[in-house]
This record gives C-alpha cells, structure tokens and sequence, in this order.
C-alpha cells in the first residue's frame, strides 16, 4: 500500500471520513504521520475557538477586575481564581461529570458530554482566565499619561475605553497574551484524556501518537513526530500573533516597540 | 471504622457519611493524596538540582556543555508537556532495561526490538517479573518522579539562568576587582545573590507543579484522579455496603477546592518568603521595605 493510499484513507479520519479502522499491524512511518497530523485538526478547533470567543470574556474579565464596584469586581476575582487556581485536567474532569448529571435532567444539554463542545466550554472559561489576568496586568500598567490625555480631549465611558485604554492595553498584553495562545495549543492535548469519550476512535494527535506508542511500545517514532507538528503550529502562531504586534506598535518609533518574546507559559 | 458502622443500613446523614468516608477504598484515596505531596516534596529539590545542573552548564566556557545546556532549557518549549510525559515514562523504562540487558546478558543472541515488541532477557526485567506487588508500584512511582524531575527540571533551569543573567554586573565586577577566580565568584556572589530574582519564576514554577500533579494519572501511577474515579462511579447495592448514584461529580468538586486551597496557601507562604528575601537587596522590592520601615 502506497504512502497516497493511506494519506487518502487517513488523512480525515479525525472527523470520521475515510478508512473506518485504524492500522492494527505492520505500522509504516506514513500511517503514523497521516494519523497524527489528521489528528491535530482537534487541537487546532478547539485551539483557535476558544482563543476567539475567549477573548472577549477574557477582556470583560479583566474590566470587571479593575473596576471599582465590588458587583463587577468580585465575581471576576473568583471566576479568574478559580480557573487559575486549579489543575485544567481536573476542570476537564470535573465539567464532564457535570454535564452528565444534568444531561439527565436537561435532555437538551447532551451535546455538552461530547468533547467538541463540552471541552470547548472548559477551554474557553479556562483560557478566558489566564488571558483575563494577562489583560488586567496591562491595564494596570497603561501609562498615566495617556488616561490624562484622555480626559484632557474630553473623552470618556466607552469612547475613552474604544480609544484610548483598549488599544493600550492590548499592545502591552500581546507578548504575553501570544504565550498564552501558544499554551492554549497544548493544553487542547488534554482533552480526550480527562473523561470526554473519543467517539468512533476519532481522537487529536496526541490520542493518536499514544495509540501508536502503546501498539508497536516503541515512543521514539510517535512522539517526536507530535513534537514536529506541534512546533510547526508554535512556529505559525508565532507568526500571526507577530504581524498583529505589528500592526499594534505600528505608531512607535522603532526602538521602543514591545519586542516578542517566546517564552511559553506551562502546564495549567 | 467506626464501632458503629457494622450495620450501614440502618445508619442516616452524618454517621452514615462518617462509615461511609472511612472504608477501605477511602482509605486508597487519602494515601493516594499523601502520594501527592510525596512527589511535590521529592520533585521539587530534585527538579530545582537538575533546573540549577542545566543552567550552570549553559553558562558553561566549554562549548559543547554550554549546548548541551541550552538543548535542555529550550527542550520543553514548543511541544505540549503532555506528550513529554508520555514519552519519558516509557523511554526511561526501556532505557533502563536497555542497559541492564547490555549488563547482565551480553551474550544474548535476539534482538531486542523485534517488530512491536520490547525483548529483553528476563534477568534485565525491571523489576522483576517475580518480585512483589509493592515494588512494581514503587517504580512506576519512581518512573513518575524522574519524568517530573525532567521536565520540570528544564523550566526550572530557564528560570535560574534568566535569575543568574539578572544579577548586576557590578557585584561581579567587584568581586573580579577583589581578585576572585571565576569559581569564587560563580559560588559567593553569584549563587546568594540570584534567588531572589529567581523566586518570582521558581514561586510560578511550584504552581505549576502543584497543578501538574493530576498527570500523574496518566503515568500509571493509582493517584487521586483514580480514586475519584473509582470511587464516584454507581455502586450497586449487590457489591457494597454503602450504594449510591453516580457521585464522580462531587469527588472532582472535591479534588477542585483540595487543589484551589493548595495554591491559595501556597501563594502566602511564597508571599512571605519573597518579603523576607527581598530584605535588604538592592531591588525595588527592598528598596520600598527599607522606605516603609525608615
């Protein structure tokens, strides 16, 4: 069997279309690495969707944390603490087995027991925080200046917000909130490893590359093929995330422009 | 445990979740929760030596120590940790047994990767197929700690260099100028100096690590996320004494607020700890001590 036939048997099998059962035996380098990269569309879907709703909650967050009420503030403290404070794979854990108990109750909640969007879910609260936290950081430490512009021009509430403050924020949160992302990538790895079933075998690159390592007991081939996508992925975000640094510097003088640095935040 | 609890049936509320949290499987769940804090308190001294080992070396003159030293801080970045455990756990294992086949049966004429098998000559067994219950679980332990070790080990030597490069030139200087070696310097100026810089990072790292525990699991080793696991699951009334409904739920919840109130004291006592190392440095941290306290 040729390395095309499997790429076409394999390549989708992640979301089910194609060959129906995996390689039991003689396992090629091919298969593996058809198998594994089909397998990083997960990680990539639910990476990129909760990175994109997260964002917004994440910015909620961090304006709840620094407002003066104690009705914004308070709640935005816990939910931030909770989620920061605890192991993500307990969070998995434990979100399933919620959703399971009230899927009875709620027959309408039953898609939640499924990975693609009860994982989702935790991902997005879960990355809500740590960005939210990252945001609050930044708008702590906009330049007084700035604000007093602000007020100055007359600006206030919401266009002082739109204007001023938000984009501020976000240029000094992007070195740190592009580590988040990337982390984000990993953490999706988790998934089918924390009580969300892996329907018909159609699991991420990592539910694959253990596949292999446990049949063939051999993890110097799966594993370090999983690093080859994963780096490949960092290497890309790395790049979209720097051409919107880019874009948010692009009013200062070249030297004071915040640099990128990849420095990955780890395990939640 | 209990006198009382002979007759779970007939026992209601309190007394009976007294019985019932004492079983034997409960019991499981609480050593697993010491096996937790076990592997924190190995992992971490044994994590910062590998972490202080791999910053010294890429520090290091002698060139091919220095790459070896920034191979293994900058191994970790870039790949999920997740795929890190996964991996060393069954590399160390065949690494080691590996070895032993090379030592204990040179003579040995099959090889030793035969299609999807791992083959080694039964003496190279680790441990011993015959040897005791006790002793497998005390080496996947073992197994779990060193892959810690490791990976937690590279952030950690992130952490040092970066602390060791924050340390001010001049304090080096200073002790070149009192006409220091390098090792003089590297032992008494440098080393007391950068913890401070570095706790920030390590204070972060200890969280993680705390946080990283629930791996376990995945490493084989009969952790708490087992347990919960094990015991949350629907019991039936034929196989126990104490049947209820599915209960995973609230052993997660359980695990959730033991793990939060970890961090949550974790992060004072790390608050201390930096107010007391702060003393007296020529840091913006001990520079506003010295202002409040004047």
């Amino acid at each position: 069997m040729s390395c095309w036939v499997t790429v076409q048997d394999y390549a989708l099998r992640s979301i089910g279309i194609g060959e129906r059962l995996l390689p039991k035996s003689d396992f090629t380098l091919c298969q593996q690495f058809t198998l594994i990269g089909s397998g990083m569309f997960w990680n990539i879907y639910f990476g990129v969707l909760a990175l994109m709703t997260g964002f917004f909650f994440a910015t909620a967050l961090a304006v709840g944390k620094n407002s003066s009420s104690a009705w914004a503030r308070k709640p935005s403290e816990w939910f931030i603490f909770i989620f920061r404070g605890s192991p993500l794979f307990i969070q998995f854990f434990f979100a399933y087995f919620v959703f399971l108990t009230l899927k009875q109750s709620v027959p309408l909640l039953a898609p939640f027991t499924a990975a693609w969007l009860g994982a989702l879910v935790v991902l997005f609260c879960n990355t809500a925080a740590y960005s939210g936290e990252i945001f609050y950081g930044a708008l702590l430490s906009i330049p007084k200046g700035d604000t007093e512009a602000a007020d100055a021009y007359g600006l206030s509430g919401w266009a002082r917000f739109r204007r001023i403050v938000f984009p501020t924020m976000m240029r000094l949160a992007w070195p740190a909130y592009t580590n988040e992302a990337i982390f984000l990538f990993h953490a999706t790895t988790l998934v089918f490893f924390s009580g969300f079933p892996v329907l018909r075998q159609q699991g991420d690159a990592l539910y694959y590359a253990s596949y292999f390592a446990d049949k063939t007991f051999n993890p110097f081939i799966p594993y370090p093929i999983l690093a080859f996508y994963f780096i490949i992925l960092t290497l890309i975000v790395v790049g979209l995330f720097g051409l919107v640094n880019n874009r948010l510097n692009r009013h200062l003088p070249q030297e004071r422009r915040t640099k990128m640095r990849f420095r990955p935040n780890i395990i939640r | 445990m209990f006198s009382y609890c002979t007759d779970p049936e007939a026992l209601e509320g309190l007394a009976w979740l007294s019985c019932y949290l004492t079983t034997g499987k409960h019991m499981g769940l609480y050593i697993s929760v010491v096996t937790v804090l076990v592997l924190l308190a190995i992992t971490a001294p044994v994590a910062l030596a590998f972490g202080f080992a791999g910053a010294t070396a890429a520090r290091s003159k002698f060139l091919p120590l220095r790459w070896l030293g920034k191979g293994y801080t900058s191994i970790v970045r870039g790949v999920p940790d997740i795929a890190f455990f996964m991996f060393f756990v069954i590399a160390l294992d065949q690494g080691f047994e590996w070895l032993r086949h090379q030592v204990k049966c040179p003579d040995w004429p099959d090889a030793i990767r035969q299609g999807n098998d791992f083959v080694v000559c039964t003496a190279a067994k680790l441990p011993l197929s015959a040897s005791p219950q006790w002793l497998h679980e005390t080496y996947a332990f073992f197994l779990a700690v060193l892959t810690f070790a490791i990976v937690f080990g590279a952030f950690a030597a992130n952490v040092l260099f970066g602390a060791m490069r924050a340390v001010p030139r001049p304090q080096l200087e200073t002790a070149e100028a009192y006409g220091m070696t390098r090792r003089q310097t590297f032992w008494r100026i440098l080393v007391p100096q950068m913890w401070v810089y570095a706790l920030p990072g390590l204070s972060n790292l200890w969280m993680v690590l705390i946080k990283a525990t629930p791996l376990l699991f995945l490493l084989g080793v009969e952790d708490i996320v087992y347990w919960a696991r094990e015991l949350g699951g629907t019991k039936n009334a034929r196989f126990t004494d104490y049947p209820h409904g599915d209960w995973r739920m609230w052993y997660f919840f359980a695990l959730l607020v033991f793990y939060l109130s970890f961090t949550k004291v974790s992060e004072v006592v790390l608050e201390r700890i930096m107010k007391r190392l702060t003393h007296g440095q020529a840091t913006s941290g001990g520079e506003a001590q010295r202002r409040a306290n004047a």
